[in-house]
């Protein structure tokens, strides 16, 4: 009998019981981050350790991993941190939104709407939404403790004098439940309004600054701004270049050397989904069963 | 305190402690005693170095009292006030609408004009701004202060020019006793008339003067009685 | 006569056996200023930070008037409500403007972030007051959006100010306002801090070893020395007839002018 090299899921289950409890407290507290005591992993800060840690507490044999980097599935960062736990935890894993139960991602929300029994895991790299005006972390947890926010009105400020609007595109800073500022880690901004009322549950690791925080399903979220500069969500002019979507997050992408590029889904599910259903966008050639690969030369 | 009197001086004594110099002590005045009241114009006589100005900055606290008191009626309510007593905030009530002072230089402020040093007591009592620079303009140009020097700070004028500024603004108020430190040292013959007609019309509208004059024809012409201090003046007994 | 705004008794500060400042009495009325005069290390400096709230005391009261008229002692106040008195009720002018300042926020936003604070959501209004503030402290509104980190030091002291009075505080603090400015500069300075104190009636309590701008800006004036009060009273009486021998010595290092 040879001794397992790895408890299930990488981290011993002392470890996870730990992280289980600050994610408990963090959904008991909307928007509250909940310091843990973040272990090391085995890949570098940056990585994804705090969304890696997180999913290893609450993954079960019986899930299905789904793991996202900026909305591909075939990134570096995603096939590495499935890859693992495929091999640590020997979970099903899946690229189909709608097939995850437990979707790691890194700077997107997947854009078909999640469902009640799926949990998004979101790696996060600087959890503090007043760290940017603030050093002190003494200074901020009084902040938030006594909902001191005018700071990130300041930050908000100060893109409408620069740039004459809210030139915050990603991580842009949101209130839950009328209570906690929260960072929702670099997702576009477009993705704000899906993190409010989700089915969802949705949770934050932050392995290197050691915080996780979360929204329970349902939950309130108001992106922050001004009532003569309302929040908007950024806008696309033309749609999916492979698959023809609207009202999508896109990528831009060169497509040649003579200033060629084309916009893409970011989502690569929901793109490949889409024209497996027989949606054809104006970016590709010929109708054909190879869409994905052309994307994939296209890039 | 007589019936009738703004302000009575009892048996006020001042002298000076330096400590500097082994705790000497100056003897200035002692057993100061008078009254004043409205539109009367009492000078405070005698030679130089005798305590005149001493007792002029007492009157308006300027100087701390060793004993004794100055009492103050207040105009209004008829109460009486001793502002001896060394309450800083009773003297600055009665600095504002108790006495008003023209002292022997201006205290300039720097940056600030002419025109709104003269006008700022008259803002401070809450007179519409606009109002107030309009009546400081009046007065400068009645003390012959070129339109000119209105709007420029008083730093670069002549001893003079300052002083009619500082008569501007002593003279602008109508508080119902003025203090008067020589105020016409160091003007010519024209604008120490100018003077003297205007503290004629104050005594004409009750207010009580109390000053220090050294010049004899402006003497003459406004004041009613004549204090010698001498008479109060502690350095001969030492 | 009204209330005292600021009712200070029997202050003290330790810093173990050392006494900072100790038998501190004063009070302060609506719409005056106060200047505590005194050399380095008298205990001026503990003494403000203590009555602003900046520094915990070892021992005595601190009465502030709140504007609903209640009058508690600052430890009775919740630190939420002590922070909030800070920022809008309050204001502390540092020596330094960098320790009063965002350096790398814009002059706007500087002074719109106490605004911000209590609620203000319409960058259109903030923006508005904020240049209006700037005009009044003499700074060039086409510089509302420059750093302070690219203004000059009367320029930032008077930002600093600026950022202070938006909220149309009832107290300031300030710990040597032109002490780090050239000659040239504290005057306008001064000056503009004169006008703005009359123009709001603001209570103000001034830190200054500089015995002319506390004549300039003060009514009253209480001189210390080794952590004690040597002397008080109406500033140009303790300026013209000086009664402690402190007092004596430091008018009489002051050149005639």
């Amino acid at each position: 009998m040879t001794l397992p090299t790895y408890n299930f899921a990488y981290l011993d289950e002392q470890t996870k019981r730990m992280i289980r409890r600050a994610i408990l407290k963090g959904i008991a507290i909307p928007g509250y981050q909940v310091p843990f005591a973040s272990r090391e992993m085995p890949m570098p800060y940056g990585w994804g350790t705090g969304g890696v840690q997180v999913t290893a507490a609450i993954l079960g044999p019986d899930d299905v991993l789904k793991v996202i980097d900026q909305g591909a599935d075939d990134t570096t960062n995603a096939v590495s941190i499935r890859a693992f736990f495929a091999k640590t935890a020997n979970v099903a894993t899946t690229t189909k939104t709608a097939d995850a139960t437990i979707i790691q991602t890194r700077h997107r929300i997947p854009e078909e709407r999640l469902q009640a029994h799926q949990t998004l895991v979101f790696q996060v790299p600087i959890p503090e939404p007043l760290r940017f005006l603030e050093p002190r972390e003494t200074e901020t947890r009084v902040m938030h403790g006594l909902e001191e926010y005018g700071l990130v009105h300041v930050k908000l400020y100060e893109d409408i004098a620069q740039h004459g609007h809210i030139a915050t595109t990603y991580a842009y800073p949101v209130k839950v439940e009328d209570r906690y500022v929260m960072d929702p880690s670099p997702i576009p901004k477009f993705d704000n309004p899906k993190l409010g009322r989700s089915p969802a549950l949705q949770l934050f690791g932050a392995g290197r600054e050691k915080r996780i925080y979360a929204l329970p399903p349902f939950t309130e979220v108001a992106s922050l701004d001004f009532e003569d500069h309302p929040f908007t969500v950024q806008r696309f002019s033309r749609p999916c270049a492979l698959c023809n979507a609207t009202g999508v997050y896109m990528d831009e992408v060169v497509t040649d050397d003579r200033g060629g590029r084309m916009f893409v889904c970011s989502d690569t599910d929901h793109c490949e989904t889409r024209q497996a259903d027989g949606h054809r966008g104006p970016g590709l050639p010929q109708l054909g069963p190879h869409a994905a690969s052309d994307r994939e030369s296209a890039r | 305190m007589p019936e009738g009197a703004l302000l009575s001086v009892r048996d006020v004594a001042k002298s000076f402690v330096m400590h500097l110099r082994d705790g000497v002590v100056l003897p200035v005045v002692a057993n100061v005693r008078f009254d004043l009241f409205p539109g009367e114009c009492v000078v405070l006589g005698g030679p130089s170095g005798v305590g005149k100005s001493s007792i002029l900055r007492m009157v308006y606290g300027n100087y701390a009292i060793d004993a004794g008191s100055v009492l103050m009626r207040d105009p209004s309510t008829g109460e009486i006030r001793d502002l001896g007593a060394g309450d800083p905030r009773l003297v600055l009530a009665i600095r504002h609408d108790g006495i008003g002072y023209v002292s022997q230089f201006l205290r300039a402020v720097p940056r600030v004009s002419a025109v709104e040093i003269v006008a700022e007591p008259l803002v401070a009592r809450g007179v519409d701004r606009a109002d107030a620079l309009l009546r400081a303009r009046d007065l400068l140009t009645r003390l012959n202060l070129p339109e000119t020097l209105h709007g420029l700070p008083p730093a670069t004028f002549s001893g003079g020019e300052k002083q009619r500024v500082n008569i501007a603004r002593g003279f602008i108020t109508d508080h119902p006793v003025l203090l008067l430190d020589e105020p016409t040292a160091s003007l010519d013959a024209e604008n120490r008339d100018v003077v003297t007609a205007m503290i004629r019309e104050k005594l004409a509208r009750g207010t009580a003067v109390l000053g220090i004059f050294h010049d004899q024809p402006v003497r003459d012409a406004v004041a009613t009685r004549t204090i010698d201090v001498a008479a109060f003046s502690a350095r001969k007994a030492v | 006569m009204t209330d005292p705004i600021l009712s200070v008794r029997g202050l003290e500060k330790r810093y173990g056996s050392f006494v900072g400042c100790t038998d501190i009495a004063f009070d302060v009325w609506p719409g005056e200023v106060v200047a505590i005069v005194g050399e380095s290390g008298s205990g001026k400096t503990t003494l403000l930070n203590c009555i602003s709230g900046r520094l915990e005391r070892s021992a005595g009261e601190i009465r502030y008037r709140l504007r609903d008229g209640r009058f508690p002692d600052l430890a009775e106040l919740s630190e939420a409500e002590r922070r909030f008195l800070m920022r809008t009720d309050w204001g502390f002018v540092h020596q330094n403007p960098a320790d009063g300042l965002r350096m790398r926020v814009s002059a706007g936003a500087n002074v719109g972030e106490r605004l911000m604070a209590v609620g203000a959501r319409h960058y259109g209004d903030i923006r508005r007051t904020a240049g209006d503030w700037l005009s009044r402290v003499e700074i060039p509104t086409v510089r509302i959006d420059d750093q302070p980190i690219a203004f000059s030091g009367g320029m930032r002291q008077r930002l600093q100010i600026a950022r202070n009075l938006v909220t149309h505080p009832r107290l300031i603090f300030m710990d040597e306002p032109t002490g780090g400015l050239d000659v040239s500069v504290q005057a306008r300075v001064l000056d503009l801090l004169r006008g703005l104190v009359t123009d709001l009636s603001l209570a103000v309590v001034i830190v200054t070893h500089d015995l002319a701008v506390a004549r300039l800006l003060s009514q009253r004036m209480i001189v210390m020395k080794g952590g004690h009060i040597v002397e008080a009273g109406l500033t140009d009486r303790v300026l013209d007839d000086p009664r402690h021998a402190y007092t004596q010595l430091l008018v009489a290092s002051i050149p005639e002018s």
